[in-house]
Formats: C-alpha cells, structure tokens, sequence
C-alpha cells in the first residue's frame, strides 16, 4: 500500500520489556513473597543450613523437571518417570548386594534410566501410540518389576562412597545434588533456548505436522527427548537412592505428578509449544520453599499436598481471569 | 426384508415430468470476504427428472448446495418451492421445505446404529416422547431396502465399509419425504457396480416423482442419467436445457470459455538442462507409474480434478509419503529421499496446499518459519546465531514483499496471502533448484495472487525449476509450460503449445478424451 521499499523491525518490543511482562517475572515475585512470608512466619527458616536442606525438597525432582519440559513443550508426556526411579534404584540395589562398586553403580542407575527411556521412545515414535497412555502402562510395568523382585523387602548395604551422591557437600552448605542442579539448569536453558535441537522442539510443539514438512526429524526429537527424560530419572534414582541409603519399590511414589506440576507451575503449556526452563528453576524454588516453610511450621502432609494444587489451579487460573477481567 | 410402512411418495409414482418446477432459484448471489462465489444465479428443478450441475471447481456449485440446504444464506435473490418463496434461516428449515441433500462426506455416527444414524434428531416417537425402536427400526428396513441396501439396521455403523456408510447416508437423506434430492459427487467413493446400483436408485427416485439435483465431473454419469443441465462457470450461470440437445463438446466450451480477467505476468522461456527427473513412481492406493520430467527455468503444471492424486505424488516426490517404488534423480544422478530433510538437501522443496497445518507453523514467529529448515546454516555447531536468523528473514521478507509489523510476530497472525508469503521465503532460503507449489493460490486473495504469480515467473527466469499444482485452469494456462494431467492417480495426457487449451484440460482431466462422443 505504501513504498515499495518497505521496513519490517525485527522486534516490537525488546527482549528486556518483553521478559518483565512475562511469566517467568511474575512468578519470580511469587518466590519472593513465599520467602519473605516464610521468615515471618518461622525464626529457624533463615538459617544458610536451614535453606541448604530445603533444597533437597526439589533438586532431584527438578532434574527430572528439566527433561520433561522439553518434552512436554514438544508435545508429549512421560507419566514413568517415577516408576523409572524405582526400577532403577532396585537395579542399583540388586547390584550392591553382589558387591558392585560406586561407579557401576551409577552406571547401572543411568544405563536403566536410558533403557526405560528408550522403551517409552520407542512406543511413542515408533508404533505412533500416544505418550500418556503408553508412559502409564510403562509406569505400572517399571515399578511393577520392582515389586516383583523387592516384595516388602529393602535393598540396603551401599557401599560408604555411594553416599556422597545425595548426603555430601561440594563448598560449605552447597550440597552435590544442588550444585547438580545448577549445572543441570544451565545445560537445559543453553539447549532448549539457545540451539537448533531446542528450536526443533518448540516447532514440534507448536506443530508437528507443519515441522515435518519444514525437514525436521520429528521422531527422532522427540525419541532423544524420552531418552533424556528416562536418563535424567535415572540421575534422579542415583541421588535419591544414595540420600535415603536404601530402596523399596515404594520409593519416589507421586513423583511423576510432582514433576509435572513444577514444569506447569513453570508455565510450560501443558499442551505443547511454549514454555522456559528459567520458569521451571523459579518453580521448583517455589515448591521447595513452599514445602519447606509448611514443614517448619508442623503443617501436615496433606494440608501442604492440597495447598500445592490449589497453587497449580491457581496459577493456571490467573492469566486467564486476569483476561476475562480486563475485557 | 420388511416392506410395510408403504412411503407416502409411493402413491404418486411414475409422474409426468411437470411443466412448473419445483425448485426455482432466481438471482442468487453470494459473496464472502473477498470473494464473490455467486453472481445472479438461476438454476430450475422439476419433479421426476435429474438437473445435472456442471463446472469447474470454485464454479460456486458447493455454495447452492449450501444456499439450498439453509446452511448458507444468499446475499440478493430468492427460492420458491412449488411456486411460493421460501426463506431458509437453518438448516432445518430447508429440511422442512422437503430439501436434502447427500454429500460427498455426510456426518455419520460411528457409535450409533445404522437405524439411529438413518433417524437421529427425526425418529419415530412413541409413547411419553420416547424413541420407538421397534418402529424406528422397521422404518430404517424398508428406506434400505427401497435402495436396496442389504444392511441390518441394528448394526453398528463402525461395522460397515466405506460403500454400505455411503448407503446409509443416502437412506439417512431419503427418510424424511423429500422433494428435491441434491446429489453432490455421489459416486466418489462407490465401486463401479455400487455405481450402477446408484443409477437404479435414482430411476426409482424418478419414478417417486422426485425432484434431484445431480453434481457431477465425470460426463459419462451426466449423459447417462441427466435429463436437464445447468453449467456455472466462475459464480455466474452460462446455460442451462435439455441433455438430449446439447453434446459433450458443449457442455466443455461452457464451463471454461471464460472472460480473461486474470492477467499473467510474461514470460522468459529460458528453459535449461534436465534437473528433476522421476521415474515410476508407485502407490498402492494414490498413483501409478508416474514418471516426468523437469528443467531449469521451466514451469511444469500439475492438472486434474480433486482427488487425482497430484499432491500425495508431490508428498511423496519431497519425502512425506514412501512410494511403493520409484526413482528421483537430481541432475542426472539418483538421490535416495526417506524425509523431507533427504528432499532439503537434494535441492527439492515443497509449498503444501495446506497452509495452516503443513506450510506454516503457527505459534513461533516470522524470522523462525523463515529459518526452520536453514538452522544448519544459520546456526554454528548447532548454536543459534539470532542475528543471521534476522537477516535471512529480512532479506526475503523484502524480496516477497511480505506485509507484517515485526518479524518476531506469530506467522498466525498473517493473512492467507503473507502465511504463503512465508512458507516460500522460508523455501527460497534453503536455495532450492526444484520447487514445488501445491494450489499456491488457493483462497488467498486476487492482489497475493498476482505477486505469488509473478514471483513464480521470476523464479522460473532465475533458473528455478518449478512444479505448480493447481486445479484452476486460468492459471495452469497462464503460467505452465507444459502441463500434466493426472486422472484417478496415472498420467492422462502430457500437454504443451497449441494443445494447451480449456477443452482438453477438461477432457483429459474427466477421461473424455478418448470417449469422445460414445455417450449420448
């Protein structure tokens, strides 16, 4: 309609106003306020040793997270993920009591963690069945194995090293699993949002079809990505089965549910498409301090299981009253 | 078979054809966002005989089947059942007047019974309100056996093939007592004796003194079984009488002589050495032996109707679809192609018809659409690199003059023209030496079309190889240098120079080519 030589900007607005608009933001001020209520309401809460052990409340779980964030913005779910925990910490276990050394050990919680892995992948991709359904048949099939081979017995007997994994200390009150959990949060946040694989993900998302018309190897992404999910479950099983020192096949139970609900909290679309690992980190701060403060205050169990759903109704609810208001 | 319930119509059979029609349209006109699908129509339906409604797609024949069945309603002129005007506000409405229609894809109930879907929303009510099955069930036994179906109406409708659904579908319109019978491509998905059975039926329609109109590409159908004809070409009625007093070669002339109110843009025939070349391709349902040609700076259009297996060719040419068997060589040398991605790097792409679910993808930005089959190029060890991303969007944002507010907006926000816009840019960045363009016009508006056009011949002067698929016949003409037709899934005839015109388009497309004046 006007000159021929027309100028397209490359962005309205810029990436700084367009972060402080965003979820990730609002959440952050969430994690804030969770904080400033908690030493309000315990003197014990600002204790550095105190915050250290509140960590343990979400790390593992949120190693988890990060894997299912990716899988879930492409599209698809792993409800196993728990399940992948038990059968991995069992495998450890079996192999602890014919005297496997620390490294097999972690060896043998990973490798499980990728086989299981490879089976939801390959389920998925491979015969076409829809994720949620076939990740919950796999999520009986895993721990049902470890009820088979466990009954209501534990493996216990690790060796001492084994417990650095979940018990031991990188610098002062910075935990292993916690410093884990960091470099695991930068690797996710470069891959998902600064790489060609990450791209493939949200374009998978957001529309498989129209990504494999674009070239992209729709299948094989999202295979590598039930892979990363089943590995990163199996780092989970290795940490948690070093902190607790044993395992029954009870162990990790409701995890999957946990998991999924810090990536939405974190405000990945639970139908695909968007979503930021920097928003998943604030949420697993959120659920930690959440936790956290409840326990120090001898809140029971249930009451701090109903608070973090109605948080997660809540804050699925908000943009969309939020919309509703404004109109 | 059950035979009670006699249908009313029965009483009436075996009329003389009426003087008065049934069903009169005068001055129909419809026009949606820039479009204008119906210009001043007029189309008569008398009883006891079958009107035969040709022309081309987009010739506005859906939109009177959806004028008449109440679905949609026209802008200017009238309809008058039996002589008094009619004014449909739903569907219902038009069903009441003694209207249906059978369709290509009636909406069926998998879930349901064959009586249920025959009856659901008119069945027999008995006491209380309540459904009468047993009544309902007989009803359903003597409609399928006046088609003579051999259905048992308790079945489950998943239970049936494609063809018995399509019996059900026609019972489901013959149960309420039609007067007008609308038929739009009824014989699609019918094998040739469900084909010949079809005939019977609408002898016996006939008979009951029905009113039917019958929508048709294949001549052969029209001349065997239509009394009367009314062509569209481009929303407007061309002409309309007797079949007994009209040939083949007229009813053609009709449908394509058109006004050429579209303008091409010139072409540079510099056409180079062989670049594509596909040899004996194979499907097990889509197509067969398919084997073609392409060249540098050639145009090479695609022509058959809807459902001649042009763009499952295409799909599987680019990767998307195996063919059962076949070769592709690029430049003389064979390219193995299993994905898109093979298809990519072999310098073949592919603009799908389907903009919104296969071109774009909605949901990320421009500048991502753009570079999604670029990022092994734009990015460094598979690190993203932003700025190169921006740049090759703004370079062909600039050369298709895209119409956007930023290149980081959601491409579903773009009009259908832009959307298009973007696919091919995002095509043109991978620097392509074949491109293939599935419909590359279809619903985008006339000023995107003209660029769309005009870019194509550009790509062609640039030495771009093309491949254009399209079911509209001005711009197969306007833009091809040699046409293929495809019919039913083969080859039907490969035209160029002199015999590129409207008539042989069509008939090669209907398969009247060879059969020429054996029907009538």
């Amino acid at each position: 309609m006007t000159d021929a030589t027309r100028h397209i900007p490359d962005r309205l607005q810029s990436p700084a106003a367009r972060a402080l608009k965003s979820w990730e933001s609002l959440l952050l001020a969430v994690a804030i306020a969770v904080f400033i209520v908690n030493s309000f309401a315990s003197p014990y809460f600002l204790s550095a040793w105190n915050l250290s052990d509140a960590t343990f409340n979400f790390t593992e779980k949120a190693m988890i997270a990060f894997a299912m964030a990716m899988l879930i913005i492409a599209g698809e779910i792993d409800l196993s993920v728990a399940s992948i925990i038990a059968l991995a910490s069992t495998a450890m276990g079996a192999a602890a009591q014919v005297g496997a050394g620390v490294p097999v050990l972690v060896l043998i919680g990973l490798g499980t963690g990728l086989l299981c892995g490879a089976i939801n992948g390959l389920l998925v991709t491979g015969l076409g069945l829809p994720s949620i359904v076939v990740t919950i048949g796999t999520m009986s099939l895993f721990r049902g194995i470890s009820f088979i081979v466990l009954g209501d017995k534990a493996y216990t007997g690790y060796p001492p090293g084994f417990a650095y994994f979940g018990q031991g200390y990188v610098w002062w009150v910075i935990s292993f699993e916690f410093a884990l959990f960091a470099v695991l949060a930068a690797v996710y946040a470069v891959v998902l949002h600064k790489t060609s694989f990450g791209r493939a993900v949200y374009a998978i998302g957001n529309n498989p079809t129209g990504a494999l018309f674009s070239g992209i190897r729709v299948a094989r992404v999202k295979f590598v990505l039930f892979l990363l999910t089943g590995l990163m479950s199996g780092l989970a099983a290795v940490c948690l089965t070093s902190r607790l020192g044993s395992t029954r096949p009870s162990i990790a139970t409701g995890w999957e549910l946990e998991v999924v609900t810090m990536v939405v909290l974190g405000g990945v679309n639970i139908l695909g498409g968007s979503g930021t690992i920097p928003g998943v980190v604030i949420a697993a701060f959120v659920m930690g301090l959440v936790t956290f403060g409840f326990g120090l205050l001898n809140v029971p169990g249930i009451v701090m299981s109903i608070f973090v759903g109605l948080l997660l109704i809540a804050v699925i609810a908000l943009p969309r009253l939020w919309a509703m208001w404004r109109r | 078979m059950l035979q009670t319930a006699p249908h009313p119509a029965d009483a009436a059979a075996a009329p003389r054809p009426a003087t008065a029609p049934v069903l009169r349209l005068a001055g129909v006109s419809k026009s949606f966002p820039g479009v204008k699908a119906l210009s001043g129509v007029s189309l008569e339906l008398f009883a006891g005989q079958v009107t035969a409604l040709v022309g081309e797609n987009g010739a506005g024949k859906s939109t009177v089947v959806k004028i008449l069945t109440g679905i949609y309603r026209p802008d200017a002129g009238g309809i008058e059942v039996a002589g008094s005007p009619v004014r449909f506000a739903a569907a219902r409405d038009a069903a009441a007047a003694g209207i249906t229609a059978i369709h290509q894809e009636t909406v069926l109930f998998d879930e349901l019974s064959v009586a249920e879907n025959i009856f659901l929303g008119h069945a027999p009510r008995g006491r209380f309100g309540l459904i009468d099955r047993p009544a309902m069930r007989r009803e359903a036994a003597a409609i399928l056996a006046r088609i003579g179906a051999r259905i048992d109406p308790r079945m489950p409708l998943k239970d049936l093939g494609i063809a018995s659904r399509h019996l059900v579908a026609i019972a489901r319109a013959l149960s309420v007592d039609a007067r007008v019978v609308i038929m739009d491509e009824p014989t699609a998905a019918l094998s040739q004796t469900e084909i010949e059975e079809l005939y019977d039926l609408v002898e016996r329609l006939k008979a009951e003194g029905r009113a039917i109109l019958f929508i048709s590409h294949k001549f052969d159908e029209v001349f065997r079984i239509a009394d009367r004809y009314t062509v569209f070409r481009d929303g407007e009625h061309v002409g309309s009488g007797l079949i007994a007093e009209v040939s083949e070669d007229d009813l053609v002339r009709m449908m394509v002589g058109r006004s050429v109110d579209q303008i091409f843009p010139a072409r540079a025939h510099r056409i180079g050495d062989e670049v594509l070349r596909v040899r004996d391709f194979c499907h097990a349902t889509e197509f067969d032996r398919i084997g073609f040609t392409l060249r540098r700076g050639e145009v090479l259009g695609f022509y058959g109707l809807v459902g001649a297996g042009r763009s499952e060719l295409m799909q599987a040419v680019f990767g998307i679809t195996r063919p059962a068997s076949g070769t592709v060589e690029v430049d003389g040398r064979p390219v193995t192609i299993r994905a898109p991605g093979d298809a990519i790097a072999a310098g073949i792409v592919y603009v799908p018809e389907d903009r919104g679910k296969q071109g774009t993808v909605a949901g990320l930005p421009i500048f991502q659409n753009v570079t999604l089959p670029s990022l092994s190029r734009t990015s460094r060890n598979g690190f993203l690199r932003l700025a190169r991303e921006f740049a090759l969007a703004r370079q062909y944002a600039g050369r298709l003059d895209l119409r956007a507010a930023a290149l980081d907006q959601d491409v579903g926000n773009l009009s259908g023209g832009n959307q298009q816009k973007v696919v091919i840019a995002k095509w043109l960045a991978t620097k392509p030496r074949v491109i293939i363009l599935d419909e590359p016009t279809k619903g985008i508006d006339i000023g995107s079309k003209a660029a769309v056009h005009a870019f194509m011949a550009e790509l062609a002067a640039e030495g771009l190889a093309v491949v254009m698929v399209s079911s509209e016949i001005p711009e197969v003409l306007g833009m091809s240098d040699r046409v293929i037709v495809m019919r039913e899934g083969l080859i039907a005839a490969e035209l160029s120079g002199a015999d590129l015109t409207p008539e042989t388009l069509v008939r090669h497309a209907a398969g009247i080519g060879a059969a020429q004046g054996a029907a009538t």
